[in-house]
C-alpha cells in the first residue's frame, strides 16, 4: 500500500498518465477533479478502503461526524450554504440507512448531494452478509438519481454524472454505492471531460412570447403578488428577482424555501407566506388577481386547502421542474424554464417595454394589512399564570424569555447577517418570522422534510462552507437533542457554529396543535423529567461540558442580551441553553387544510 | 378497479361514479378530486437506457401513487443500449400526466409517449392452452383460422394457440375459447409504435 501513495492524483495533473489504480483511490481522484474540499464521512468495513484512499488526499478534508445522519446534514448545510454539492459518505448496512433520511431530506428540499456508500463485496450482495442492505433499492423513491458501481472502469463516468446530475437543472440527491471488490480492483482510469447523457436536459428555457404574456398580464392586473421559492435561491437569481420586482413593483412573498430570495427589509417584502407566515402575506396571495409563482411547488403548508389558493387570482407558474405543473394546483399560464434565465429575459424586456401600472392602490392595500398584523409577540395569559413563571421566574413576568424575543434580539445583535439554521418545529417558524433575512442562502432549514435534528449538523456544514461567516443554528431542545453527538465534530474540528437552544421542555409545535385540536391532552410532548419538574432536563451545559464545548444557561430576560453577545464574541462553537416557557403559541396560524379566512392571528 | 363498481364504457374510457378506490386516496392526496371522473386507458411508451435498476424505477412511479400497470412489455430496441417499454395503466388524466412527466424526469429515460386514440399501432401476442376431445377439436381449429391465428402445439387433450392482434381482436377470441375450458393463458401485453 505504501508504494501506491505517491501516485494519489492531484486534480491538476493529466488523466491516465500513470500506472493502474485502486478502485479506491480513483474514487479520491475523481472526487478531487469535481473541486471537492469537504467530505463528512463516517467509516466502517465496506468505507474504509475509501477512507485509506482519502488519508492522501491534499485537497479533500474528511470530517468525521459522530452519527451517519449528522454527516449527510452537513453536507447539506455545506451545499444550502454555498450553492456547490455537499458531500457525505457512510459505510454499508446501518451506515447506509443512517444516510436515508438527509437524502429524503435532499430530495425534497433540492439540495444538490452526493452520497456515497460502501457495499459489501459483489459475491456478497443478496447473501444476507454482515452489514448488508440494498440501498440502491431503498433510496429509489427519494433521490434524483443513484448508481450501483459494478464495474471500477465506471467510476470516473459514474463521478462525474453524479456530481452533473446533482448540481445542474433541478438539484437533488445522487447516491453512489460502491462494493469494496470495486474499492480494491485495479484499473488505469480515464477521466472524461464531459458528460454525455442523452436523457437528461436539465435547463429548458421559456421563449420570448411565453414571458411577454407574463408582462400583458401584468399590465392587465390590478392586484400582482410574487410568489417566490427555493428555485430563485438554487439558480442564483435574487438579483434578477429584485430588478424585476423594482422595474415592476409587485409585492414579493416568498416561502420558507425562499426565504432571502428577497430582502425582507425591502417595503415591496411580504415576509413569507403560509401555514405560519405572515398574515398579510396570505392576505395579499388571497387577494391577488394575479400570482406570478417562480420556482416554488405549491406545496400544501403554502396553499392550505389548495384550490381555494388565490382562488380568483390568474396564476402564472414558471418551474424548471416539468412534473411541477399543475401537480398541486392547475394554473393559467404554466411556463418550463430555469427562473434565472426567465427573470433575466423579463427584465431585458422590461428595459424596453417598462409596466405602465404603478398599482398605487394595492400598495395602499398591502401597507394596510401589514400594520393591521404585523409579526409580534407579548406575553400571554397561559404564560403569566404557567409553572414557568411561578418556579423559575420566582413570580415575576417581566424577566420571562419568551423565544420570540430572543430571536429578535440575535437579530440585532448580529446586524442580520448570520447563516442561521434551525431543527423543525415552533422555535423554526419564529426564527422565520423574527430574523430578517437580506442574501440567498442566508436561512438554511429542512422545509420539506421537517427532519428534526438538522439544524446543528447543518450548521457545521454551512460553517464549514462559509468560516468568516456568523453561523448558528437556532434550535429546540427536542431537535437538538436528536443530533447533539455532533457537538464533538464542532469541537475536534474546530468548527465554530453556535447553538441558540429554545428550550420549553416541551416538543413545542405539537403541544401547540394538542392545545389547539386535542384540549391541551398531552401525548409524549413532555421532555422533560416527570419526577423533578423543576429542574431543566436534560442539562445542555453540562452535555456540553462533556464535549468540550462552552455552554451556558440563560433564564432570566436581563441575562439575555449579554449571553448571546458572549456566544457570539466566541471563536469556538458554543451552545446558549435559553429557557422559555411552552405556552407560546406560533401565531399566525392557518390549521391544516383550511383557508386564509380561518387563519388564526390574533 | 375493485370489481363490483358501476362502470360504463364512454367513447374513450369509463367514466366511474362515486370514489375513488381506497388506495388512490392515498396516493396524491393534493390533486382535487371531482366527484366522478373519467378513468382513461393509456398506452404510455417509454425509451430507456438498456440498464439494471430503470425497470424499477419506473415501476415505482406507478406503485408509489397506489396505481396498477395492466400490462408493461420491455425489451431492447434497434439500438442495443435502448429498451422500449409499452405499459398500459388506468387512471384520471391529470394523474397520469404526472407519471408521464415523472417518467421523463427520469435520468435513464430518454423520451415518453402518452399514445392517444388512433396516434399508434399496436399488437399483442397470446398463448392460449385450450382443453380438447375429438368434438371439440374440429370447432376450435376452426376458430383459430378464422382468427388467422395458429396452432403451435398439439397434445392429446389439449391445444396450444398463439393469436396476435389489437386488443379488441385478442380479446374477442379468448372470449370464444372461454367455452372449450382455457386451461392456461399468457399475454405479452401490448406493444405499440407511433404511427409518425
Amino acid at each position: 500500500m505504501s508504494t501506491i501513495h505517491k501516485n494519489a492524483p492531484k486534480a491538476t495533473t493529466a488523466p491516465a498518465a500513470r500506472t493502474d489504480l485502486l478502485g479506491s483511490e480513483i474514487l479520491v481522484a475523481a472526487l478531487e477533479r469535481e473541486g471537492v474540499e469537504a467530505i463528512f464521512a463516517y467509516p466502517g468495513g465496506a468505507s474504509l478502503e475509501i477512507h485509506q484512499a482519502l488519508t492522501r488526499s491534499k485537497p479533500i478534508h474528511v470530517y468525521l461526524p459522530r452519527h451517519e445522519q449528522g454527516g449527510v446534514f452537513a453536507a447539506e448545510g455545506y451545499a444550502r450554504a454555498s450553492g456547490k454539492v455537499g458531500v457525505c459518505m457512510a459505510t454499508s448496512g446501518p451506515g447506509a440507512t443512517n444516510l436515508v433520511t438527509g437524502i429524503a431530506d435532499a430530495y425534497m428540499d433540492s439540495v444538490p448531494i452526493v452520497a456515497i456508500t460502501g457495499q459489501v463485496p459483489q459475491s456478497m450482495i443478496g447473501k444476507g452478509a454482515f452489514q448488508e442492505t440494498d440501498i440502491y433499492g431503498m433510496t429509489l423513491p427519494v433521490v434524483k438519481h443513484s448508481y450501483l458501481v459494478t464495474d471500477v472502469h465506471d467510476l470516473p463516468r459514474i463521478v462525474k454524472e453524479a456530481f452533473h446530475i446533482a448540481g445542474t437543472g433541478r438539484p437533488g440527491p445522487v447516491l453512489i454505492d460502491v462494493p469494496k471488490n470495486v474499492q480494491q480492483s485495479r484499473a488505469q482510469p480515464v477521466f472524461p471531460d464531459t458528460v454525455n447523457l442523452r436523457g437528461y436536459h436539465p435547463e429548458p428555457r421559456a421563449d420570448d412570447a411565453a414571458l411577454t404574456e407574463i408582462l400583458d398580464l401584468i399590465e392587465r392586473a390590478e392586484r400582482p403578488v410574487l410568489y417566490a421559492g427555493g428555485g430563485i435561491i438554487s439558480s442564483s437569481a435574487a438579483g434578477e428577482l429584485r430588478r424585476f420586482v423594482e422595474a415592476t413593483q409587485i409585492p414579493v412573498a416568498t416561502t420558507i424555501m425562499g426565504c432571502g430570495a428577497f430582502p425582507e427589509t425591502h417595503p415591496l417584502s411580504l415576509k413569507w407566506l403560509g401555514m405560519h407566515g405572515a398574515a398579510y402575506a396570505n392576505w395579499a396571495v388571497a387577494g391577488a388577481d394575479l400570482l406570478l409563482a417562480f420556482g416554488v411547488r405549491f406545496d400544501d403548508r403554502v396553499t392550505g386547502k389548495v384550490d381555494k389558493f388565490c382562488e380568483h387570482g390568474t396564476i402564472v407558474h414558471v418551474d424548471i421542474d416539468a412534473s411541477e405543473i399543475n401537480k398541486n394546483r392547475r394554473v393559467h399560464l404554466p411556463i418550463v424554464s430555469d427562473i434565472h434565465h426567465a427573470l433575466r429575459r423579463l427584465n431585458e424586456l422590461l428595459a424596453g417595454r417598462p409596466v405602465q401600472k404603478r398599482f398605487h392602490g394595492w400598495h395602499a392595500q398591502v401597507a394596510e394589512w401589514k400594520a393591521k398584523a404585523p409579526f409580534s409577540y407579548k406575553v400571554n395569559a397561559d404564560t403569566l399564570k404557567s409553572q414557568h413563571i411561578r418556579d423559575l421566574m420566582g413570580g415575576d413576568a417581566s424577566q420571562v424569555i419568551l423565544p420570540q424575543e430572543a430571536i429578535a434580539v440575535l437579530h440585532e445583535l448580529t446586524g442580520g447577517e448570520a447563516v442561521i439554521t434551525t431543527g423543525v418545529g415552533q422555535h423554526q417558524m419564529w426564527a422565520g418570522q423574527f430574523y430578517q433575512f437580506r442574501q440567498p442562502r442566508q436561512f438554511i432549514t429542512s422545509a420539506g422534510l421537517g427532519s428534526m435534528g438538522f439544524g446543528y449538523p447543518a450548521a457545521l456544514g454551512a460553517k464549514v462552507a462559509c468560516p468568516d461567516r456568523q453561523v448558528i443554528d437556532i434550535d429546540g431542545d427536542g431537535s437538538f437533542l436528536m443530533n447533539v453527538q455532533e457537538l464533538a465534530m464542532a469541537h475536534i474540528e474546530g468548527i465554530a457554529a453556535k447553538a441558540v437552544v429554545l428550550n420549553n421542555q416541551h416538543l413545542g409545535m405539537v403541544v401547540q396543535w394538542e392545545d389547539r385540536f386535542y384540549e391541551g391532552n398531552r401525548g409524549q410532548t413532555y421532555l422533560g423529567d416527570i419526577e423533578n419538574a423543576r429542574q431543566i432536563y436534560p442539562d445542555f451545559v453540562t452535555i456540553a461540558k462533556g464535549f468540550n464545548v462552552p455552554a451556558e444557561r440563560v433564564v432570566f430576560k436581563r441575562d439575555l442580551r449579554a449571553a448571546l453577545q458572549r456566544m457570539l464574541d466566541s471563536s469556538e462553537p458554543y451552545l446558549l441553553d435559553i429557557i422559555t416557557p411552552y405556552t407560546e403559541h406560533v401565531l399566525p396560524f392557518i390549521p391544516a387544510g383550511k383557508t386564509v379566512k380561518e387563519m388564526i392571528w390574533e | 378497479m375493485p370489481p363490483g363498481r358501476p362502470r360504463f364504457p364512454t367513447e374513450r374510457g369509463f367514466l366511474i361514479y362515486g370514489e375513488r378506490p381506497e388506495r388512490d386516496k392515498t396516493a396524491v392526496g393534493h390533486i382535487h378530486r371531482q366527484h366522478w371522473q373519467i378513468t382513461m386507458r393509456h398506452t404510455i411508451s417509454v425509451l430507456v437506457e438498456n440498464k439494471f435498476g430503470v425497470l424499477t424505477r419506473v415501476a415505482g412511479l406507478f406503485s408509489g401513487r397506489g396505481f396498477n400497470i395492466d400490462t408493461l412489455n420491455v425489451a431492447p430496441t434497434q439500438d442495443p443500449t435502448v429498451s422500449r417499454m409499452t405499459i398500459t395503466t388506468r387512471g384520471d388524466d391529470a394523474t397520469v400526466d404526472q407519471i408521464v412527466k415523472q417518467l421523463n424526469k427520469l435520468v435513464d429515460t430518454i423520451a415518453v409517449q402518452d399514445f392517444r386514440e388512433g396516434e399508434s399501432v399496436d399488437r399483442e401476442l397470446v398463448l392460449v392452452k385450450v382443453s380438447v376431445n375429438s368434438s371439440t377439436r374440429a370447432e376450435v381449429m376452426q376458430i383459430t383460422t378464422i382468427f388467422r391465428a395458429k396452432i403451435i402445439d398439439v397434445q392429446p387433450a389439449s391445444v396450444t394457440i398463439e393469436i396476435t392482434g389489437d386488443e379488441g381482436k385478442v380479446d374477442k377470441f379468448i372470449e370464444l375459447m372461454r367455452p372449450f375450458n382455457i386451461l392456461e393463458l399468457t399475454r405479452t401485453g401490448k406493444v405499440a409504435l407511433p404511427r409518425k
